[in-house]
């Protein structure tokens, strides 16, 4: 008759007060450093911060906050693990380091399932990593975190801007909150994405320089921390 | 306790089922249980006790297992699941997110993880029987 996990995503949701999507119409623009950086960044202003991986096919954020040994505990659901801060929730702890081969079926039923289970408890942000593109998993989380708001992430290259702008223009279409656009990877001036978002009516939340310092700090938040790139984040956060 | 999380989303979408049609007494509420999650009934209806509203009162909780079958999708080949042989951790993988099964599991035949799960994944929520506010 009926699937009785999404009456209760609501519920798991009630004390986060914001839920922001951080996604991008194509993978390798940085996505989940920006996610990664953005959570602890809140968390170092003083805010409760939530961090979920929902790319189950290439997750990465446990590789940069070098997450190892950790596990969600089981109590009437799971509450999920802290880690650098964060309360942080992840495929990973239950699929490790194997390749995760879903179909788009089985992607909607594990996002269904972990957001029904996970039980956040009272949050100011709740960060999400989003799998690239406007697949199954960014149309369902769209229909089961009703509030859910998106900073999206590009790199100045008009290949990966086209692909971000499809996603712009359908969230805008769909009327989901957008709180802006983020460029990253920037090596050199150049106005077009800044235009191209001011042409869609939506707000240039900033550049990011490219950042050769960023790789070596992988695994590493302190590192993390002391990058260009995190400064960079830094202000946009402060922005939210 | 993951069940009563499980257990909650029943209890909710069965209040929702009964508001939505007038029910003012629920009388019995059947869930299938799918077997590849493995979800423990005693937990299950222990959670259904402690969670239950006036509404559910006199209700009762009937569960049914449900084998879990697989169908490659590569050659065809249907098979049902078992956890013999399986570890804890993978075990409990799959208990709390059923769709680990195509990372441990694979097709009996030709060793693809590209199968489905055509039957016996989770928790379904499948009859609500009550007594309507008009009867």
């Amino acid at each position: 008759m009926s699937d009785p996990r999404p009456a209760v995503i609501e519920k798991r949701l009630r004390d986060v007060r914001r839920v922001i999507a951080v996604s991008s119409g194509k993978g390798g623009v940085g996505k989940s450093m920006i996610a990664a950086a953005l959570a602890l960044s809140l968390r170092d202003e003083g805010h409760t911060v939530g961090l979920l991986d929902l790319d189950f096919t290439s997750p990465a954020t446990h590789v940069i906050l070098g997450v190892e040994g950790l596990y969600p505990e089981e109590e009437h659901g799971i509450v999920p693990p802290t880690a650098h801060g964060l309360n942080y929730m992840s495929i990973t702890y239950y699929s490790v380091d194997e390749p995760t081969p879903l179909r788009g079926e089985d992607v909607s039923n594990a996002i269904i399932e972990l957001l029904a289970i996970t039980r956040w408890g009272e949050l100011d942000y709740l960060i999400v990593d989003m799998p690239p593109g406007i697949g199954d998993a960014t149309l369902d989380t769209l229909r089961l975190m009703p509030r859910i708001e998106f900073m999206v992430a590009t790199t100045p290259s008009r290949v990966a801007f086209q692909s971000v702008r499809r996603l712009l223009v359908l969230l805008k279409d769909l009327g989901v909150p957008i709180i802006g656009v983020v460029e990253n990877m920037v090596m050199k001036p150049n106005a077009y994405v800044r235009e191209e978002v001011s042409k869609l009516g939506l707000e240039y939340l900033g550049s990011v320089e490219y950042d050769e310092g960023v790789e070596e700090a992988i695994g590493d938040p302190d590192a993390l921390r002391r990058t260009r790139f995190y400064e960079e984040l830094e202000k946009v956060s402060r922005g939210l | 306790m993951h069940e009563w999380a499980l257990a909650e989303g029943v209890i909710t979408t069965s209040t929702r089922f009964a508001e939505e049609n007038n029910i003012t007494k629920v009388t019995e509420v059947v869930v299938v249980v799918g077997e590849l999650q493995q979800v423990e009934h005693e937990v299950l209806e222990f959670a259904f006790e402690n969670l239950k509203t006036p509404l559910f009162e006199n209700a009762k909780f009937t569960l049914e297992s449900q084998p879990a079958k697989f169908k490659c999708r590569n050659c065809g080949h249907e098979w049902s699941f078992t956890s013999e042989g399986m570890t804890e951790e993978v075990s409990e993988a799959i208990h709390f997110v059923p769709e680990m099964a195509h990372v441990y599991i694979k097709c009996s035949k030709c060793g693809s993880p590209d199968f489905e799960v055509t039957e016996g994944r989770g928790v379904w929520l499948a009859t609500i029987k009550g007594v309507r506010d008009d009867e």
